[in-house]
């Protein structure tokens, strides 16, 4: 049997759980890229050099860091922010996993039923979830992958996500910095941002504000 | 398929907050690898049912909820004597068994480590929660007693309620020993809270030959446990007011008839599918491998599960005596199913041989379906309703099948 590769898609109308294929998350220290088991440091070097090339990086925060239930979620929205700054990559929300309908505002908002629908509408070519449920992580990660030719990421505080193209695990504040890190880094010896210019949409919890 | 795990120096250690704390029992709150490889194990003799009282004892359970069948009662009654000793939080009767599961279901949306104990009809009747449990990724663990299920109604050994609970998306785990069922409890408990794994598991034992009879035990000291189940570990969102689980059952998706809704229910199985896979990663470590081998370099190869291997052990020495020389492969996880494992561990037998207490042989055509020339598989023998499996019988059926004479006595 060859090596299952997580790829960017689209990969098939209804797509294998790489799990499934035989894809094992990575452990402590760990980092898993398209299907390789990877040291973390060598993980944050790719996935900063992938938001840098990318045209439309996007940043998806779930509800564990939308909300401020925790200090540590503070702390971890501001370091996505600043990530989401440093790169720049727009912030999307998954508020919560129930469907919208009748129809989603895709431009301002991604939901793991349907998420193609936004990476579609924004043409977002890199991603990276944070702060979302594992069990609706991978629903949407491998939607994504099935249906649409985004590169995938994900910062999970768990144990990792093999539907993602990468994947870190046991997801930090410190983690989260360490990829803005690597992303500054990157741009010092002078590798240049991809991405086109956008608005970011400012939204609150009872939706979309500007 | 899934390709074996390579690391079998992977160990989980706990991280809770609570590690190293006491209970109000005035145990202290253990990581399972020093429960297991590092604490002092003693012997005990005792039933199963008994095991398993003991094997909740130091389990740190919130709740469990009870409904009388034969033979799963008496290990339910003794968890009853633990709650009144303030072992467990909560633990009450249920109206039917699929009332249990459904309130079992309640326990561990609201974020308690939850057993329960089931046995034949028992099980079929619960039968619709199970994969509702595990689409929901609740770690409840079902002791599954096995007995006949069928009419004429037997309340005797049979396996072939596990033959209805392959497909629902449980990890489910057969115990051989006493032994087996205990340390089976408490690691299962480990692997299916894992927060990459977070289903439920259904420890399996054959009712009677493991519950009523008595067994030697090593276990470690009672004055330790394991540590508590984590919610926020759980890869949905923990149940409160604010994100009740109807909310998830009751909105669309569920109800719509469209592309995106067959299309997130085929993720979301299949998401639970893989779920059982990555739980292959911490069980390699805790049960040593998810089969036991012995002399698998022998043309005649016996793989089962459960009592079965037992008999299989007595049939090969039987067999020994007359110069016809056997190796036994023992099955611990039906699932996840240890395809790569079975492929390789079968690789240079000729003759598979599947004895099974059951009528359908549904261990048979699973073996059947994942190794290369399967002609090889013989399914049997079989017994069901209670019978015994005597070893000779074991025996027969490899000498008949061989060509060789069998003397009748």
């Amino acid at each position: 049997m060859s090596q299952y590769q997580v790829k960017a898609g689209p990969e098939a109308f209804l797509p294998p759980a790489a799990a499934s294929m035989g894809v094992i998350l990575p452990d402590p220290g760990e980092c898993h890229i398209e299907g390789r088991i990877a040291p973390e440091e060598e993980g944050y070097e790719y996935a900063a050099r992938k938001f840098l090339e990318a045209k439309v990086p996007t940043i998806f925060p779930g509800p564990l860091v939308l909300w401020n239930w925790n200090e540590n979620a503070t702390k971890k929205a501001k370091a996505i922010r600043a990530l989401a700054d440093a790169l720049p990559a727009r912030l999307i929300p998954m508020a919560d996993y129930r469907p919208k309908y009748p129809k989603i505002d895709a431009e301002a908002e991604i939901n793991p039923n349907h998420p193609n629908l936004t990476i579609w509408h924004n043409k977002i070519d890199v991603c990276i979830f944070v702060g979302v449920h594992c069990h609706q992580a991978n629903l949407a990660l491998k939607i994504i992958r099935g249906g649409t030719d985004c590169f995938t990421m994900a910062m999970c505080a768990q144990a990792g996500h093999e539907d993602a193209c990468l994947s870190f695990r046991d997801a930090s504040v410190e983690k989260i910095t360490k990829l803005m890190d690597a992303v500054n880094k990157l741009k010092k010896e002078g590798v240049k941002s991809q991405a086109e210019s956008f608005v970011q949409i400012k939204m609150t919890s009872s939706g979309r504000v500007a | 398929m899934n390709k074996p795990v390579a690391s079998p120096n992977r160990v989980i250690k706990s991280q809770h907050v609570k590690l190293g704390t006491k209970n109000k029992m005035d145990q202290t709150y253990t990581d399972i690898n020093t429960m297991f490889y590092d604490a002092e194990r003693t012997p005990s003799f005792m039933t199963g049912s008994e095991v398993i009282r003991q094997a909740i004892k130091v389990a740190s359970v919130g709740t469990s909820v009870a409904y009388p069948i034969t033979p799963q009662s008496e290990a339910a009654a003794l968890i009853g004597e633990l709650y009144s000793e303030g072992y467990l939080e909560e633990y009450f009767r249920g109206e039917s068994e699929f009332a249990v599961m459904g309130q079992c279901a309640g326990a561990a949306f609201g974020g308690h480590r939850v057993f329960t104990t089931t046995a034949g009809p028992g099980t079929l009747r619960a039968m619709e929660n199970f994969p509702m449990w595990a689409g929901s990724r609740l770690p409840i663990q079902v002791c599954v007693t096995m007995r006949g299920v069928n009419s004429p109604l037997s309340i005797q050994p049979d396996t072939l309620e596990a033959s209805y609970l392959l497909e629902t998306g449980m990890l489910m785990w057969h115990a051989e020993t006493a032994q087996d069922l205990y340390d089976f409890i408490l690691k299962g408990f480990i692997v299916a809270e894992q927060p990459d794994v977070h289903i439920p598991i259904a420890t399996m034992c054959d009712g009677f030959f493991v519950t009523h009879t008595k067994d030697t035990v090593m276990l470690p000291p009672e004055n330790l446990c394991l540590t508590p189940y984590d919610p926020y570990k759980s890869p949905v969102p923990c149940m409160d007011m604010e994100c009740p689980p109807i909310r998830m059952m009751r909105d669309p998706f569920v109800m719509k008839s469209n592309y995106i809704s067959y299309s997130t229910h085929a993720s979301w199985q299949q998401e639970v599918r893989a779920a059982v896979e990555r739980s292959r990663k911490h069980t390699i470590p805790l049960l040593d491998g998810l089969i036991d081998v012995e002399n698998i370099d022998r043309e005649i190869l016996l793989v089962s599960s459960g009592t079965a291997v037992s008999q299989g052990r007595e049939a090969i020495r039987l067999l020994e005596e007359e110069g016809i020389k056997v190796g036994l492969v023992k099955i611990k996880t039906i699932r996840p199913f240890p395809h790569e494992e079975i492929k390789e561990a079968t690789k240079r037998a000729k003759h598979i041989f599947v004895p099974e207490f059951n009528m359908a042989g549904w261990l048979a055509r699973e073996i059947k379906a994942i190794v290369p020339n399967n002609e090889r598989v013989v399914a049997g023998p079989h017994v069901a309703g209670g019978m015994t499996m005597p070893s000779e019988v074991i025996v027969e059926e490899i000498k008949k099948y061989l060509g060789i004479e069998v003397a009748r006595k």
